[in-house]
């Protein structure tokens, strides 16, 4: 198993983005339960009311309870961020470690890949793939599936190539073990713990990704509700309204920081030499 | 270092086809009609057939590629769909603003994250350490479409000391710099902290305080022009980054650079733009990807050698 026995949920950080993470999660899950308000239904009479004892975030312009909009929006945000990042380490893990394994022509095309992907600023391919695509949630996931394989891909070749080099693939071969035995038992297990480090910090970056999509337009489409969006459509009304803008994007940067948080202290548990 | 700088050359080819022929593939690989993504689907007959031929799309997919290609490398962008202008002309009239925009969050990056970074790693553990790392944590996180309105909020609205929005003098300049770079310096105060850190430990540092030189010379004079060789690498790398920010960035403060004409194009279908500015942007990218592997090559004696540096 490649989880070290230095696990252990004292370490301060891990632990502060793992309360924040499952704060997140149980919010998005218990939306139902934690607000009486439909996200979807309008109150046009109460459009832009402040933060109150009823709707303690207040009231977006159609009147909808801020709170219940971005409960719910985070049902989105996180769906959009661990989908996303599973996707991108799947295929980003298999495409890179058999590059790395097989080399020759297929290494060489994948590293070229990679190049011409990476000459794209990531926000400018997912921003094109989305108007092309059209927008709608599964898109979101595409696009950015599409501009973010190529990082996990990367690292895990890089994996590959410095452990296939190891005694004890060297061992593994001398005793007749087959290709698909040594991929599979010892190459991948052995890759797994950086690219979860690496997929961590993307969640956060997904779900960062999918705000700015939403915020420009592209993303998620209203009246669902994504944190993005709502910030989007709190900027026209910064002067009168400001907690439209405030509340959603705190909830993106507390929950980025939160993966981060993870992120950083699975890497310095998983990574004994830092 | 000729050696190294023929073979980045070399390698750029395929990455430059590469980039051209992916952006030649997103109308034919996007399901449904071109046309329709410019027109919209309710468009004339006439209109469509007009801008199927003046877009070569009556042609085989593989001559529309060599047309696509011989253009693009000649340096012909064509013609905007509703500008009806030269897209390299609309492009080249955004680039000082975007520059302009960058460079002066690169700037503001610099000056935030070098002191924080310094004090950062000379009070290591106390308040002041704290406080940077604090706000590097948070800097990280902050996504820049919230920064810019809270930025609006604060110093424009409640304070009017900064216009809302808009390009002109330096006052416009200010939140949109801020807002760009303020990730880049909380990645760029982590970094100087740690190099410092590293540097701070070095004999030398010892040696030259043992001859009784003065902190301050210490610490500029000898850790910091040591320290400063990865702090200058990231900057370039973060360039990059800079860039994709600004698309953002030029949207929420009406700047008028390459990125908000990108999301321009989008808006208004119009292919040849967004093609145009999606190579522009993608080129810039590359080219300060080669700057900054070159500025490092030079810093570096085994590369300016010819020689792989050791892992």
């Amino acid at each position: 198993m490649f989880w070290p026995k230095s696990f252990n949920v004292r370490n301060r950080l891990v632990l502060l983005g793992l309360v924040i993470i499952v704060i997140m999660i149980l919010a998005a899950l218990l939306a139902p339960l934690l607000t009486p308000y439909d996200p979807f239904l309008h109150h046009l009479d109460e459009g832009l009311s402040r933060p109150s004892w009823s709707h303690p975030l207040g009231q977006d312009r159609f009147g909808r309870d801020i709170l219940a909009r971005m409960l719910y929006g985070a049902r989105i945000s996180l769906w959009v961020g661990v989908s996303t990042a599973l996707v991108s380490l799947m295929i980003g893990m298999m495409i890179g470690a058999a590059a790395g394994f097989l080399g020759g022509a297929f290494d060489e095309i994948l590293t070229r890949v990679i190049d011409i992907l990476l000459a794209f600023p990531g926000i400018l391919l997912a921003l094109v793939l989305m108007a092309l695509l059209g927008p709608s949630l599964n898109n979101v996931i595409l696009a950015l599936c599409l501009v973010g394989w190529v990082g996990y891909a990367r690292l895990a070749r890089a994996q590959v190539l410095s452990i296939r080099e190891r005694t004890y693939i060297t061992a593994a071969r001398s005793i007749g073990a087959t290709q698909k035995r040594i991929i599979c038992s010892h190459i991948l297990p052995n890759i797994l713990p950086p690219l979860l480090v690496e997929a961590t910090f993307g969640i956060g970056g997904a779900i960062v990704g999918e705000a700015g999509l939403s915020f420009l337009g592209f993303g998620v489409q209203p009246p669902t509700p994504s944190w993005g969006a709502m910030l989007n459509e709190g900027r026209q009304f910064l002067l009168i309204a400001p907690h439209l803008t405030t509340f959603p994007g705190l909830a993106i940067m507390l929950v980025v920081l939160g993966f981060n948080f993870f992120g950083d202290g699975l890497r310095d548990m998983l990574d004994p030499r830092l | 270092m000729g050696r190294y700088l023929l073979k980045r050359l070399i390698l750029l080819v395929p990455t430059v086809l590469g980039v051209l022929t992916l952006v030649f593939l997103f109308r034919p690989l996007i399901p449904g009609d071109p046309i329709d993504f410019m027109l919209g689907e309710t468009a004339q007959p006439a209109d469509r057939a007009s801008l199927r031929h003046a877009f070569h799309l009556d042609r085989p997919l593989h001559e529309q590629y060599l047309i696509f290609l011989r253009q693009a490398l000649c340096g012909d962008l064509g013609q905007s769909i509703h500008a009806r202008r030269p897209v390299k002309r609309m492009i080249a009239e955004r680039i000082p603003a975007t520059v302009e925009l960058t460079l002066a969050a690169a700037l503001v990056a610099v000056l935030i994250a070098v002191p924080a970074g310094v004090l950062s790693a000379l009070h290591k553990d106390s308040w002041v350490d704290n406080g940077a790392m604090l706000f590097a944590m948070l800097g990280v996180a902050m996504p820049n479409f919230w920064l810019g309105p809270l930025l609006i909020m604060f110093f424009s609205i409640y304070l009017g000391w900064f216009p809302v929005s808009g390009h002109g003098g330096l006052a416009h300049l200010v939140l949109p710099a801020l807002t760009l770079g303020t990730a880049m310096a909380a990645i760029l105060t982590r970094m100087t902290r740690s190099s410092m850190l590293e540097v701070l430990k070095e004999d030398y540092i010892t040696t030259a305080r043992a001859k009784g030189l003065s902190e301050r010379v210490v610490i500029w004079k000898h850790a910091f022009r040591n320290g400063c060789i990865p702090i200058l690498t990231l900057v370039g790398l973060q360039l990059g980054g800079l860039l994709a920010g600004s698309i953002i960035t030029e949207t929420i403060f009406s700047w008028p650079g390459i990125g908000r004409l990108t999301i321009t194009a989008i808006y208004s279908r119009d292919y040849p733009l967004l093609q145009g500015c999606v190579i522009t942007i993608s080129f810039t990218y590359i080219l300060i990807n080669l700057l900054t592997d070159l500025a490092y090559g030079l810093s570096d004696s085994r590369i300016r050698l010819g020689r792989e540096p050791v892992a």
